[in-house]
Order: structure tokens, then C-alpha cells, then sequence
């Protein structure tokens, strides 16, 4: 087990263009958007760190922006690290990680429902668990106004 | 009547006309029934969210629901009297607890448990996917309130519900044009 000092050496040598989060329990890492599908498989199959295991995906609006989250775990080593991602709210796109870690694929699907984020290279990106009929509308984006089901505070 | 006695139980509908070596009972055919039913009320394994847990609860041994004659929780709509809505409603779910309802036989009897049964509760206000009380779906008996009620909460609710359907006023039974 490496500890975030440790580990924030080692991805330092790996993407030098990395910037970190620190002061939690678990090392934050921002990428650029771009590098990550590349960078999520060197994380996984790297024998230092052998993140094998993805344990939450998620996407966070900031109005100005949206943020991808990725947690990984590392059941060989039980070391844990944050990948971060900003994406443009107007045009989110990211690669997807489902051929990395196979979990993403309904992770991703989720994703792309709720906050409309397109993951390139997605072998079915559809929606998850809205019924037809709310492809682009996204709930979870904090814009989102639904005149017909939704009561504004 | 002279040298008769003539007792009223309190739990039964009805007279006892004592007579020697036995006794006559008096009473109407719809009370019986109504008495009937209330104490042997099944309700459907029907849970949406947190309040189901409390739902197991008053169904295990500390609460306990089969006092009163509820204890035979059933997962088929078809053999259940009772249906607890113990949870959140949201719109994909509305189509499922309505065709549930419309699968139970008369006569059937719906509690609202909790503060999302009820209205929506903590999710009244800006959200897309909750149905804003059970009661927009299916026509509700009793409400309990809480979030989510106490066990206590539930058990006043189905003695609530007992004493609903023995004095005839259920929706049902109005609706028959049977009650007392």
C-alpha cells in the first residue's frame, strides 16, 4: 500500500501535467479530459499501482462546468485515489473507461442520462433508467426545468 | 323476554340472548362480516423505501402486527386485503402499485405510510420522478404520518383501519351503500 504521498510522486512521473487535491482521506487527481482513457489504463494494469477496481462514477454540475468523478481502489494493494475531470457544460465529452474497468459501462450510462456527458467510444450508450422520452434532458443538470412533473420551491 | 339475560360483547357486533343450556345470538349479517374482515386482514409484502424497514419491523416479534390479525403478509396481490404503501412513489413505480391495486380482490383496504405516501413528502419540491402522493394513483384509507412513522405510528394505523371497516365507512363500503 502506497501511501497519497507516495502515490502522488509516482503519478507525478506518469502525467506531468497532473494537478492534486489534498487534506482528505484520498489523494485527488485532476486530468485533462483527453488523457484519461490512456492514463485509466495505465493506472489498472501498472504492477505499482494495479487500480483494479472502480467503485464509484459520477459527474458533478457546477454550473460553470462539470466535473467527472472516479474513485479506484486497489484490491492488490488497498490503496484508493480521486481522478478528476472538467468538462465544457455545453459540450461534456470524456472517453469511456468501460473497456477498463467493465463496471463503467452502465456507470456511464447513468451518467449520460442524468447530466447529458457523451462517452466517446461507449459500446451502448443509451439511457439507464428514465423511460423513454427523456433522451437530452438531463435531471441532474441544476438548470433543469420540468413544467409538467416538477412543483419550484 | 322476561328471565333472559341479555349480554353485549364489547369486541363482537351484536346481542346474546342467554337461554337455558345455550344461547341465541342477534345481530346483523353485515356487522359479522365487517367483524370478520377487520380481524383478518392480510396485507401484500409491498415496500418502495426506508419505511418497509419499518414495516418488518412492526411485522417481527417486537411489534408484532399479527396481534391484531395482520399476520399473514402475503406477495401476491391476489390473496392480500391490505396495501401499505411504505415508501416513496415515483412515476415509473405509479403503473406498477396501480395494477397491483387493481389486482386485489374486493374487498381491499390502502394505508399510506409515511410522509411520501402522503404527498411526496421530502421530495414535494424540485424533482421530476416523484409522484406526489400515493392518493393521485389509487384511493388511500388511512394516512399515517412520519418520516418514517413510528411502529407504534403503524399499529394505531391498522387498529385505525380495523375500526374503519367494523363501523362500514371505508371507501369501499360507502361505495357499496352498506354502512351502518
Amino acid at each position: 500500500m502506497m501511501t497519497n504521498e507516495e502515490l502522488k510522486t509516482r503519478i507525478t512521473e506518469l502525467i506531468p501535467g497532473a494537478t492534486f487535491e489534498e487534506g482528505g482521506e484520498w489523494l485527488n487527481i485532476h486530468v485533462e479530459a483527453g488523457s484519461w482513457p490512456d492514463l485509466a489504463k495505465q493506472l489498472r494494469d501498472n504492477p505499482a499501482y494495479r487500480f483494479d477496481y472502480l467503485f464509484c462514477l459520477t459527474c458533478v454540475d457546477w454550473k460553470t462546468h462539470l466535473t467527472m468523478v472516479y474513485h479506484l481502489t486497489s484490491t492488490e494493494f488497498r490503496h484508493t485515489i480521486v481522478v478528476k475531470s472538467k468538462l465544457d457544460s455545453g459540450k461534456p465529452e470524456i472517453g469511456t473507461v468501460s473497456n477498463v474497468w467493465k463496471t463503467a459501462e452502465f456507470h456511464e450510462r447513468e451518467v449520460y442520462e442524468m447530466f447529458g456527458v457523451n462517452f466517446l467510444n461507449h459500446p451502448d450508450l443509451r439511457l439507464l433508467i428514465l423511460p423513454d422520452g427523456w433522451e437530452g434532458k438531463n435531471p441532474m443538470r441544476k438548470d433543469f426545468e420540468d413544467p409538467v412533473n416538477m412543483i419550484k420551491l | 323476554m322476561t328471565g333472559h339475560q341479555h349480554t353485549a360483547k364489547k369486541d363482537f357486533p351484536g346481542v346474546i340472548h342467554e337461554t337455558p343450556g345455550g344461547g341465541i345470538v342477534l345481530s346483523k349479517l353485515d356487522d359479522v362480516i365487517n367483524w370478520a374482515r377487520s380481524n383478518s386482514l392480510w396485507p401484500l409484502t409491498f415496500a418502495t423505501s426506508c419505511c418497509g424497514i419499518e414495516m418488518m419491523a412492526v411485522a417481527s416479534a417486537k411489534y408484532d402486527f399479527s396481534r391484531f390479525g395482520f399476520e399473514v403478509a402475503r406477495a401476491s396481490p391476489r390473496q392480500a386485503d391490505v396495501i401499505i404503501i411504505a415508501g416513496t412513489i415515483v412515476n415509473k413505480m405509479g403503473p406498477v402499485l396501480k395494477r397491483l391495486y387493481d389486482q386485489m380482490a374486493d374487498p381491499k383496504y390502502v394505508i399510506a405510510m409515511g410522509a411520501c405516501a402522503i404527498s411526496g413528502g421530502p421530495f414535494f419540491y424540485n424533482t421530476y420522478s416523484v409522484v406526489k402522493g400515493a392518493d393521485h394513483i389509487i384511493p388511500v384509507d388511512v394516512y399515517v404520518a412520519g418520516c418514517p412513522p413510528r411502529p407504534e405510528a403503524l399499529l394505531h394505523a391498522l387498529i385505525s383501519l380495523q375500526e374503519k371497516i367494523k363501523a362500514g365507512m371505508t371507501r369501499e363500503q360507502i361505495k357499496a351503500g352498506n354502512e351502518k
